[in-house]
This record gives structure tokens, C-alpha cells and sequence, in this order.
């Protein structure tokens, strides 16, 4: 049997990686996609716990974490696509205008 | 048996999330996540949840992974410059400190190191499916419902986004 | 109660009326203001019948301050000195109000002036029928103001700034030291009624204060003698009295009806006023008595010295004025309060007539004011050159004129006081000699000899008796130049002062029979005005050759005895360079270091801060992510 704590390890491992890539990237849209890593890391957590613990209510968090990672992507993606009629870019670097 | 699945699933989905990091190319990126993708639904069928592989598949691989590629597309972009930010020092040690840390806490905790006695040895297991059905309509119907109108507003936020101005004639 | 309470109150309601409505009036503000103060100085001639054959009038207007054992009212207290003083304050500032609707004919701030002179009778009332210190304190500061803005009323002029300035600058450091006086006797005595201090000085003969221990000395004197001392300071503040004098002949800057009014017969007046009020507390320290009496008289000589050598009208009268109040002072250093009172009151006349009459000289001339360039004026201005003989008759001392009777009750009682009385006397004398001298060198000077005038000066034509609404109070204080003195003598004043202030008894008989010391000032007179006709009554180069022989006490009369340059360099030069280097160090090295130094420590803080909002996504991300892994590393690590 595969220890929980390996599973555990994998999901923290593939979070980190997502974190990394989501502070690293100058393109938007590797950014959101590093965020859906970070999102796959969590749902292996829940699943794994889940089946360790004989309940079945981690996979149901797992659903609605798909959903709405689903939405957030849309609405994202939106986002990023009138951001690009507004700036002509899709560098991170130049959506600064909050900066004092 | 499963440790080996378990290696080769784990090491393919940590390979291909470096890689997406990795690459300049945002398509080469969006392939690499579709690789991700796929050995995380192998390995939720390695834990028993088929039904989650399932919807893995059919909607980030299927619809979310389109959708970016999609955008990727539209907005063809040459990238120029260097493609990491300036930051990137600062999070390498972001990274290695965090790595310490979850290594401690993995190491001083004691997870099941085998799988625990099934609670109610006799009863006969329903599948998957079936399982997740009986709490999501039952116990979890109220979220079932608040995620619904989470999907009809994110339809009616994209369209708003990305329609962009009228214009009236 | 209602008649004793208009007369301070009618020269208030003018001041108000004139004040405020200053605007509608254009001129012809007085219409309202001359009216109400001869109203008033009606009023006051009846308090002084009503209080001739009775007792004071005493009566409680507002209680004022009660708080704890202290409580103070203002009240109205009329006796016998104040009703006189209040005839005479009154009367001359009737006569002055009338003066100054021609003097001040053509100027701008005509309004305003009378608004002002009828503030300054209602402060001067005010200060005489106060019955304790605190209400005698607000009107001597009352009137010190109002001689400031009195002072500076042409106030585009710069010098009518800095006399103002200095007048009251000087007055405040007299003021100054009546201040801690009234915080002494409050201390000392428990109330600041005049009849309560009056009543507890036999307690306190012998106490005895330690006036320098801040200086860790042991000196010791006695309480009421520090008392006595200190107000006498503010005495010597507000009646020009060497060291505190030299903002008289400054204050000339201001228009003549105010030198008159202020400067000659009631504010100077009111430092011997108080003295003469405050004289059961001197005559129970025989060291303030001496310490009064030495100022007076050193003044009293001083001024005469200087007033030999000026060249300008108003500065020739006003050392004049020094000098008399240096006489009166003197005659309360030896305790005869009653003679310097009368002389205030003779004074007041004729002093105050020689000043109306000094402007009427320079209003007609269209400003010119120094002797040198007049002349030959008796044929063209023959009322004001006879009102002016007048009273400069009266000043020398001549008999039957007022100053006479005065200044030779003074010389006579002085002689009596033993034999520092002697030499008192002698000063006197000698500066009745100085006095004949200068104040007929002026009439010479002025109303005869060669006309060294522009025929030009005032409208472009000749000079001209001033109009009838500036001399008829030259008239009328003509005839109390001449009278007054006869009449106090005759109705006999020093008894009717006497009821507020003691008569001086000397023990023994004088060496010198009164009739022939009396002789003796006459001659004094005579001497002094024959040696002016010398001089300067007929063309003469005596002056001259006497001004080069002498030459170094010709410099030091002339230069004032050099008083100003002593004081501007050794106290003016000084603090004005302390200051400098406070301003310079503190004021900017410290205090705006330290308000600039937070402003700019927070824009620099502010700018370092900053650094931290780029407006990029994922430096927020990083930080987040830093402080989430921080606070676990915290909590894992450290125990």
C-alpha cells in the first residue's frame, strides 16, 4: 500500500511547483494555468484522504472544486482578453496601474 | 503493484508541471498541462474514484484546457524579452524554504502508513458513482444548487468580458 | 448713584457711538463726542460741590471677582483728591476736544481721533474714582493704551510708530513692576481695597521679605518698603521719571491736542496721583520716601538741563513737563502730597496751555515746529502770544500766576524736611532758574526778533491767529494759569486735600522764614527770564560763544544726556541680537528641525514605503506567499 504520507508529498510538491510558476511567469495566461496546477494539487489531497478515511465527502469537495475552477477559468480568461483590447499585452509586467 | 502505478503516475505529473513551468511556448505549456492532466485522472482511478477521473478528464482536459488554448490562439502574442520575472531569485528561496518546511512536516506527522480497516466489513460497497449521487443530491443539495448559479454567472461574465463594446447603430 | 457713574460713562458712550459709527459720520464726529465730555465735566463740578462739605462718595457699581478670600469690584470712590483731580481731568479734556475740532480740521482720521481722546477721558475717569489696585490697574494700562494709539494716530509715519512703540514698551516695563507691587500687597495684606490696605499697614510695620532669594542672598527689608518701591516703579514708567523717561519727548510725534491732553495734565499726572492715593504705605517706609525723593528731583534737574539746548516747540515743552513732574514727585518724597498734588493741578492749566498754544504756533506756520525758523509771531498772532506769556509766566513761578503758589509750597515744605530737605530745596531752586530761563528763551525765540519763517507755510499765506474754536481754550486755561494758584491758596487746598492724605509736620522751625525763601524762588524767576532776555531777547552772540566754550555740556544737553544711545546699547542692541540668535537657533535650528524633520522623516518614510506597491500581481503574490510561509516556519521552528 502506498503510504498517505507519499500522496501527501506529491500534492505538496505539485502545489509548490504551481506557486513557483504562478510568481515566475511574465505570460497571463501561464499564470492561470499554474493556478490550475495549484488546484489539481489540492483535488489529489482531497482524493487521497478521502479513500483513507472511508468517507466519502473529500470527493464531493473535489466536484465543486472542478466546477468552479471551471468558472474561474472563463471568467479569467475573459478578463484577460479585454485586459489585451485595453493594453495590447499579455506581459504581466505592464498591468501596473496600481502602482503609486 | 500500486507503488509502481503510484511512482510512475506521481513522477509524470511532477515531470510534466515542471515542464509547464518551464517552456517559453504557451502551447507547449498548454500540452504539458494536458499530460498533467491525464496522470492525475490515472491516479484518482489508482485511489478508487473513477467517477472523478471521469469528470477530470471531460472538463479540465476537455473544456478548460480548450478554453486556454483557444486564448492562447486569439491572442497571438510574440513574447519578447526574457520570459521569468525579476523576482525569480526570491522565489527559488521561496521555494527551497518551503520545501524544508513541508519536508519537516511530512516527516513529524504520522499519516496512515497503510491503509485502514474497512469500518463496516459485510456491507456491500456501491460503486463510485453511485456513492457520490447519494450525498450530492441529499446532503450536499444546497451547494449542488449555489453551484449552478456560480456556472450562469461565470456564462454571464465571460460573455459581458470578452463582447466588448456595442455598438450602436 | 446715577449722575457720579455718567461721568466715566459719557466718554465711553462716545467712544462707542464715534467708534463704531465711524463710517457715517464724516467728519463731524464732534457733534456727539464734545458734547458728551462737557457733559460730563459738568457732572464732575457737581460731585466736587456735592462732596466739598461731606463725606467721600463711595458706591459698589459690580462685584466683580469673588472667588476664595479674594474678591474685587469695580467701584466708584469720590473724595476730596479725586474730585479735584476729576475737575481738573475733565475740564482740560472738555478744553482739548474743543481744541481739536480745528486742529485736526483737515485731517483723515478725524473720527477716529475723537473717538480715541474720548476712550482715553473715560480710562483717565475711570483710574481716579477707583477705590482698589486691580481697578486702578486696568485703567492705567486703559490709559497707557490709549496714549499708544493716540501716539501712532498718523500712522503712516514711521518715527509715530517707534515713539508709540517705545512709549509703550517703557510704560509696560514701569507697569511691570506695579504688577508684582499688586501681587505683593495681595499677598501681604489679603484684599486690594485701598481702605482694607490702609487699615492693615500699622499690622505689618515690621515684617520683613527676602526680595533676593532667588539669588540665594539674605537680604532682608521691610515688606511694605518692597511694596512701596515696587509701585513706585510703575509711578516712574508712567510720569517719565529718570531711567523711564525718554518716551516723552518721543511721544511729541503725536498731534499736539494729545501732548496736551496726555502727555502734560492727566496720564503723566497719574504715577503722582497714585502715590499721593497710596500715601498712608509711603509714609510708613522711610526709604521709599527717600528713594521718591531722589527720582523726583534728579528728573526735575535733568530735564531742565536738557530742555535748554532743543530746537523744537513740543520737545522744549515737553522736557518742561519732566521737569515739573520731577518737582512734584519730589514734594511727595518729602511727604507733602498735598503740595505736589496742588502743583499737578496749576500744572495741569498751565501746561496744558502752553502745548494748546504750541499748536496753535505750528499750525500756522503749517508745521514748522523748530524755534530757530519762527520769530517775530507776536504781530501776527496776538492772542496766542498773549495766552502763551501767560502761562509761561506761570511757570516760571512769577506772582500772582498759578505756579507760584505751587511750586513755592513745594520749594517751602521741602526746605522744612531736615537737611536733605536743604539740599532738595536747592535742586529745586536751581531748576527754577533753568525753568525762567528755557521758557522764556522759547517765547523770545518764538513771538520775537527777526521772522525767520517762510511766508509760504500755511495755504501759501502769512501766518494767522488760529480760529476762535482753537483759541477760546487757550482763553480759558489763560485764566486758570493765572487764578488757580491764587484761589487754592486763598480757599485753602492743602486743607481740603487733607482729608486723603496727610499734612506734613516738621518738627522744629525752619532756619529760613517762609516769606523769605518764597523771595528767594521769586528772584530765581526773575534771574532766569532776565538772562533769556539777554540771550535771546535782543540779537545776541552770547549763546553762541557760550555753546562752543562749553562745548561737551552743550553736547550732553542737547543729546538728551545720552540716554537712548546708553539704553540702545545696553539693553536694545543686546536683546535684539539675543533674539537673533534664539531665532536663528532655536526658532529655526530646533523647533523646525524638529516639525520639518517629522514632516520630511514621513515623506521619506512615506517614499521608502512605497517602493513596496509596484502594481505588479505577482510581487503581491511573492509577499503573500513569503509571509504565509514565514509564519508557518515560526511556528514549526521556534517553540
Amino acid at each position: 500500500m502506498v503510504p498517505l504520507s507519499w500522496y501527501v508529498a506529491l500534492s505538496s510538491t505539485l502545489f509548490l511547483i504551481g506557486l513557483v510558476g504562478v510568481l515566475i511567469r511574465r505570460n497571463i495566461v501561464i499564470v492561470l494555468l499554474c493556478i490550475e496546477i495549484m488546484l489539481n494539487a489540492v483535488n489529489i489531497n482531497f482524493v487521497a484522504f478521502s479513500k483513507y478515511q472511508h468517507v466519502i465527502d473529500g470527493q464531493i469537495f473535489v466536484f465543486f472544486v472542478i466546477t468552479v475552477a471551471a468558472a474561474e477559468v472563463a471568467v479569467g480568461l475573459g478578463i484577460i482578453i479585454a485586459l489585451f483590447r485595453l493594453r495590447e499585452t499579455i506581459n504581466i509586467d505592464e498591468i501596473n496601474i496600481l502602482k503609486l | 503493484m500500486q507503488m509502481a502505478m503510484f511512482a510512475y503516475f506521481g513522477a509524470a505529473i511532477l515531470l510534466s508541471a515542471l515542464f509547464v513551468v518551464y517552456f517559453r511556448n504557451p502551447i507547449y505549456s498548454a500540452m504539458a498541462l494536458l499530460t498533467m492532466f491525464m496522470h492525475i485522472a490515472g491516479l484518482y482511478v489508482l485511489l478508487e474514484a473513477e467517477f472523478l477521473a471521469g469528470v477530470q478528464l471531460l472538463v479540465y482536459a476537455g473544456a478548460i484546457l480548450v478554453l486556454y488554448l483557444f486564448v492562447v490562439m486569439l491572442l497571438n502574442v510574440q513574447s519578447r524579452g526574457r520570459f521569468v520575472q525579476k523576482q525569480t531569485p526570491a522565489v527559488i528561496g521561496l521555494g527551497v524554504l518551503a520545501v524544508i518546511e513541508l519536508a519537516t512536516l511530512i516527516f513529524h506527522t504520522r499519516f496512515y502508513p497503510e491503509l485502514p480497516a474497512i469500518p463496516h466489513p459485510g456491507v456491500p460497497t456501491l460503486g463510485n458513482t453511485e456513492t457520490i449521487g447519494m450525498v450530492l443530491y441529499t446532503q450536499y443539495l444546497f451547494p449542488f444548487e449555489i453551484a449552478s448559479l456560480v456556472l450562469l454567472i461565470a456564462l454571464v461574465g465571460a460573455i459581458v468580458l470578452a463582447k466588448g463594446k456595442l455598438k450602436y447603430r | 448713584m446715577l449722575p457720579y457713574l455718567l461721568i466715566p460713562l459719557l466718554p465711553l458712550s462716545g467712544f462707542l457711538i464715534v467708534g463704531l459709527l465711524w463710517p457715517y459720520f464724516r467728519g463731524k464726529g464732534h457733534w456727539i463726542t464734545v458734547p458728551l465730555v462737557a457733559l460730563s465735566c459738568f457732572l464732575s463740578i457737581r460731585a466736587f460741590m456735592d462732596t466739598l462739605n461731606g463725606p467721600p462718595l463711595h458706591y459698589v457699581v459690580y462685584n466683580w471677582i469673588h472667588s476664595g478670600h479674594f474678591s474685587a469690584s469695580i467701584s466708584i470712590m469720590i473724595d476730596h483728591l479725586t474730585a479735584a483731580m476729576l475737575v481738573m481731568v475733565t475740564l482740560v479734556s472738555t478744553l482739548v476736544h474743543l481744541y481739536t475740532v480745528g486742529y485736526m480740521k483737515d485731517d483723515s482720521g478725524y473720527d477716529r481721533f475723537f473717538s480715541y481722546i474720548s476712550l482715553f477721558t473715560f480710562s483717565m475717569i475711570m483710574l481716579l474714582i477707583s477705590d482698589n489696585l486691580l481697578e486702578l490697574f486696568f485703567s492705567w494700562e486703559g490709559v497707557g493704551f490709549c496714549s499708544y494709539i493716540l501716539i501712532v494716530h498718523w500712522y503712516e509715519r514711521r518715527p509715530s510708530w517707534l515713539a508709540a512703540n517705545k512709549a509703550f514698551i517703557m510704560n509696560r516695563i514701569g507697569d511691570f513692576g506695579f504688577l508684582l507691587g499688586i501681587f505683593l500687597t495681595y499677598t501681604v495684606f489679603g484684599t486690594l481695597d485701598y481702605s482694607g490696605i490702609f487699615q492693615q499697614i500699622p499690622a505689618h510695620l515690621n515684617d520683613q521679605i527676602l526680595p533676593f532669594s532667588a539669588f540665594h542672598s539674605q537680604t532682608s527689608a521691610s515688606v511694605i518698603t518692597v511694596i512701596a518701591l515696587l509701585l513706585f516703579v510703575g509711578a516712574v514708567g508712567k510720569s517719565a521719571q529718570i531711567p523711564l523717561h525718554p518716551w516723552l519727548p518721543d511721544a511729541m510725534e503725536g498731534p499736539t491736542p494729545i501732548s496736551a491732553l496726555i502727555h502734560a495734565a492727566t496720564m503723566v499726572t497719574a504715577g503722582i496721583f497714585m502715590i499721593a492715593r497710596l500715601s498712608p504705605i509711603y509714609n510708613a517706609s522711610h526709604t521709599a520716601l527717600l528713594v521718591v525723593g531722589w527720582t523726583g528731583a534728579v528728573t526735575a534737574f535733568v530735564a531742565a538741563t536738557i530742555a535748554l539746548t532743543q530746537r523744537d516747540i513740543k520737545k522744549i515743552v515737553a522736557y518742561s513737563t519732566m521737569s515739573q513732574l520731577g518737582y512734584m514727585v519730589m514734594a511727595c518724597g518729602v511727604g507733602a502730597y498735598g503740595a505736589g498734588i496742588f502743583h499737578l493741578l496749576t500744572h495741569g492749566f498751565f501746561k496744558a496751555l502752553l502745548f494748546l498754544a504750541a499748536g496753535s504756533v505750528i499750525h500756522s506756520l503749517g508745521g514748522e515746529q523748530d524755534i530757530f525758523r519762527m520769530g517775530g509771531l507776536s504781530k501776527y498772532m496776538k492772542l496766542t502770544f498773549v495766552t502763551m506769556l501767560l502761562g509761561s509766566l506761570a511757570l516760571s513761578g512769577i506772582p500772582p500766576f498759578a505756579g507760584y503758589y505751587s511750586k513755592d509750597l513745594i520749594l517751602t515744605e521741602a526746605f522744612k524736611d531736615g537737611s536733605l530737605g536743604h539740599v532738595f530745596w536747592a535742586i529745586g531752586v536751581t531748576t527754577a532758574i533753568l525753568t525762567a530761563f528755557y521758557t522764556f528763551r522759547l517765547i523770545f525765540m518764538v513771538f520775537t526778533g527777526k521772522e525767520n519763517f517762510s511766508h509760504d507755510g500755511h495755504h501759501g499765506h502769512a501766518p494767522h491767529e488760529s480760529p476762535l474754536v482753537m483759541t477760546i481754550p487757550l482763553m480759558v486755561l489763560a485764566v486758570g494759569a493765572v487764578f488757580a494758584g491764587w484761589a487754592g491758596e486763598h480757599y485753602d487746598i492743602i486743607g481740603y486735600l487733607s482729608q486723603s492724605m496727610t499734612v506734613p509736620h516738621f518738627s522744629g522751625s525752619p532756619a529760613i522764614p517762609d516769606d523769605s525763601l518764597k523771595l528767594i524762588s521769586v528772584i530765581a524767576a526773575v534771574v532766569g527770564i532776565a538772562t533769556a532776555f539777554l540771550f535771546y531777547g535782543r540779537p545776541s552772540s552770547i549763546p553762541l560763544a557760550l555753546s562752543r566754550t562749553f562745548r561737551p555740556l552743550f553736547e550732553l544737553s542737547q543729546n538728551k544726556w545720552y540716554f537712548d544711545e546708553i539704553y540702545d546699547a545696553v539693553f536694545t542692541r543686546p536683546m535684539i541680537f539675543l533674539s537673533f540668535i534664539l531665532w536663528r537657533e532655536v526658532d529655526k535650528g530646533v523647533i523646525d528641525m524638529v516639525v520639518n524633520g517629522v514632516a520630511s522623516s514621513c515623506q521619506s518614510m512615506g517614499a521608502s514605503l512605497r517602493r513596496f506597491q509596484t502594481g505588479q500581481l505577482q510581487n503581491y503574490a511573492l509577499v503573500m506567499a513569503l509571509g504565509l510561509f514565514g509564519m508557518v516556519s515560526i511556528f514549526l521552528f521556534m517553540k
